[in-house]
């Protein structure tokens, strides 16, 4: 499976990347079969339920793998290089954290209590790059500006701040060592309303002024309107529809990419959003066809057997509905 | 609810404060958390309100105090004009748990794991004194059907585990629904739940409360779903109600600046919302330990005003039909 090549070359290529867990139950298919090319200063949201495997997908990419992997795989191309023949050490020298950070969901609560936050912003610095105290400590200065802190902060421990605090410092943990491609993993859902939009500004304003990618994780189709340049949908460990924002949010191909926009609650228009029934395949036991057949009002004869990702002007979906006529 | 309204209301605040105390050593008092602190409504029968407000508002200590489960340190619950005491005898304890439903915020917390879902429902049965084995069967089973768990014979020897996140909460608003309670609280019923599940329960819940007539307080965050799922809305901000309106006149013409603020941080789904950055207010709600003096939204307001908002607690005053509104711009004008 190949993407069609862009005019810039990509930042980031992943080809049929897979990530199944080994479980007493059987084999959990997490990430199966991902294929998806992200550009320079592009934010890419991946949307989905939970357990449709966005989050085994950011591990996936930075390689932060639990024990019980079964099978890992695929092609991951990133600032030109095949990033899967390298060796663990060479991965964590050269690539995690350097070139691509995380900002891991619910990190803001996993923040070490007796250490102060500017000694935990500069570990990166300290272990992967061996910046001395001095140096590392003007650049999380620096990256404190660039997230809104103010510099009394730094002084602070992590029980003084605020969730919206919190939630900026461990962003500046992932953009200290400046890397093109940061990882956010529902960087928002667990702040408040108007602390989320403060965490969306700035995400806006890095990206506007800073030569950097991000990948979006999140479940919240509203929040991800705020940041994306293209969606790509997941369901049961397969992007379903990746599209330019433009074209998912104002008319989703894939008819779950339909229902999931017809069920986001819109504060300022009449209708009433719908529901999708039924619930997600097991990731265990995965239906033999398409994924979603069980639950989608559009199915017929051919959904019975997988779906092949089709390309359309600039999208990707996985239905048979957009197989091009004549075809097989 | 546009019905006549001379109806006693079913549940009813008055000048309600929930206070905790802090303590330091066990012993000495250093201060109070004021998580309610001084609010006042009215929900009549069958009408459905949602409180709204950020995390740390006081929102969720108002549930549990209108449930009474917290005395409140000042100020009167009552439910059908019979105040809530924190001492009461077991009859009339349990007489007050059966007008009451509770919707827990976390199914996953509010199922206890070992119970099959056919224990968990039969409890509330067999405490309030149905003694007749065939009769609690036969309440769980209809339970379970009116929260479209069907066939309810199929979900009674499960447990909780073995249900999605969707199910479990439908069998913590059957059990709500069990004693056929006269109001239902809910707790952020669906904070906790996917997207697209959390659409179907709420959905679930203003059928149910449509089709008995109940009255239902629902504690939220999310501005975006009350449109369709409350009748009026108040909005909470540091302990106090800010605002309160029906849900149209709310959203569509709001008067706080604090209710203002919470409407434009929200983004309806639009690729164009990546163009721009939402103006929002600065800084972090309050402590409620030491409160701001005046109004409480003062430090972050566009419409501060010195000299009276840092000075003047604003009272809730009429701004439209059925419409009140916490603030200083709303004062009477000085002119006749």
């Amino acid at each position: 499976m190949s993407i069609a090549p862009a005019a810039t070359s990509p930042l980031l290529q992943v080809n049929d990347l897979s990530l199944h867990y080994q479980t007493r139950q059987g084999e959990a298919r997490a990430v199966d079969g991902v294929s998806f090319a992200l550009q320079p200063n592009e934010a890419m949201v991946v949307l989905g339920e939970s357990g449709c495997g966005k989050s085994s997908l950011a591990r996936a990419l930075l390689r932060l793998l639990p024990r019980n992997v079964a099978h890992y795989s695929g092609a991951v191309h990133f600032e030109g290089r095949d990033l899967m023949p390298l060796g663990e050490e060479d991965f964590r020298a050269t690539v995690r954290w350097q070139r691509m950070s995380m900002v891991m969901q619910a990190a803001m609560n996993a923040l070490n209590p007796v250490v102060r936050v500017r000694e935990q912003v500069a570990e990166p610095l300290r272990i992967h790059s061996q910046w001395s105290r001095e140096k590392a400590l003007a650049r999380v200065r620096e990256t404190f500006g660039l997230v809104g802190l103010a510099p009394d902060v730094l002084d602070r421990y992590p029980f003084e701040l605020s969730g919206g605090m919190r939630q900026r410092v461990v962003l500046a943990m992932a953009l200290v060592t400046a890397p093109p491609l940061v990882i956010l993993d529902e960087p928002t859902s667990a702040l408040d309303v108007l602390t989320q939009a403060a965490i969306i500004n700035v995400l806006k304003r890095i990206k506007r002024e800073q030569d950097i990618s991000f990948i979006l994780i999140t479940h919240d189709v509203a929040t991800s309107s705020e940041i994306a340049d293209r969606v790509a949908l997941m369901y049961a460990g397969q992007i379903v529809e990746c599209s330019p924002a433009r074209d998912f949010f104002h008319a989703p191909r894939h008819p779950y990419a339909q229902l999931l926009m017809a069920s986001v609650p819109r504060l300022r228009q009449p209708e009433a959003p719908g529901a999708i029934p039924g619930t997600p395949p097991s990731l265990l036991a995965l239906p033999s066809g398409c994924r979603f057949a069980d639950r989608c009002p559009q199915r017929f004869a051919r959904c019975d057997q997988p779906p092949p990702t089709f390309h359309l002007d600039g999208s990707t979906v996985r239905c048979w509905r957009f197989a091009p006529e004549g075809a097989p | 609810m546009s019905q006549t309204p001379p109806r006693t209301p079913l549940l009813e605040a008055e000048d309600l404060h929930t206070w905790f105390e802090l303590r330091r050593f066990g012993f000495v008092r250093i201060g109070h958390v004021r998580a309610v602190d001084g609010v006042d409504f009215a929900l009549y029968p069958g009408e459905s309100a949602a409180f709204v407000g950020e995390s740390g508002c006081g929102k969720s200590t108002l549930a549990r105090t209108l449930l009474g489960l917290h005395p409140p340190t000042r100020g009167q619950v009552r439910i059908e004009g019979r105040p809530l005491l924190s001492r009461m005898g077991r009859k009339a304890r349990l007489e007050h748990c059966a007008r009451i439903g509770f919707v827990q915020q976390d199914p996953y917390g509010a199922l206890p794991p070992f119970m099959s879902i056919r224990q968990i429902l039969s409890e509330p049965l067999r405490i309030h004194g149905t003694t007749s084995r065939s009769e609690r069967e036969a309440r769980i089973q209809q339970a379970l059907t009116e929260v479209n768990l069907r066939p309810a014979a199929d979900f009674l020897p499960k447990f909780p585990h073995m249900l999605s996140g969707g199910q479990q909460q439908r069998v913590v608003i059957a059990r709500a629904l069990l004693l056929a309670p006269a109001l239902l609280i809910a707790d952020e019923p669906v904070s906790m739940l996917d997207a697209s599940v959390r659409v179907e329960v709420l959905r679930l819940l203003r059928n149910v409360q449509r089709e008995r007539q109940l009255s239902l307080a629902f504690i939220t965050h999310d501005l975006s779903t009350v449109r369709h799922f409350a009748d009026r809305i108040f909005v909470m901000y540091a302990g106090k109600i800010v605002e309160s309106a029906p849900v149209d006149a709310l959203l569509d013409t709001p008067h706080h600046p604090y209710t203002r603020a919470l409407i434009d941080a929200i983004a309806d789904v639009d690729a164009d919302n990546a163009l721009s950055e939402r103006a929002i207010p600065t800084g972090e709600p309050p402590s409620l330990v030491h409160p701001p003096t005046g109004c409480r939204f003062h430090p972050r307001c566009p419409e501060f005003m010195a000299g009276i908002c840092d000075v003047q607690v604003p009272t809730m005053q009429p701004v439209a039909h059925q419409h009140a509104a916490a603030c200083h711009l709303y004062d009477k004008p000085k002119e006749p």
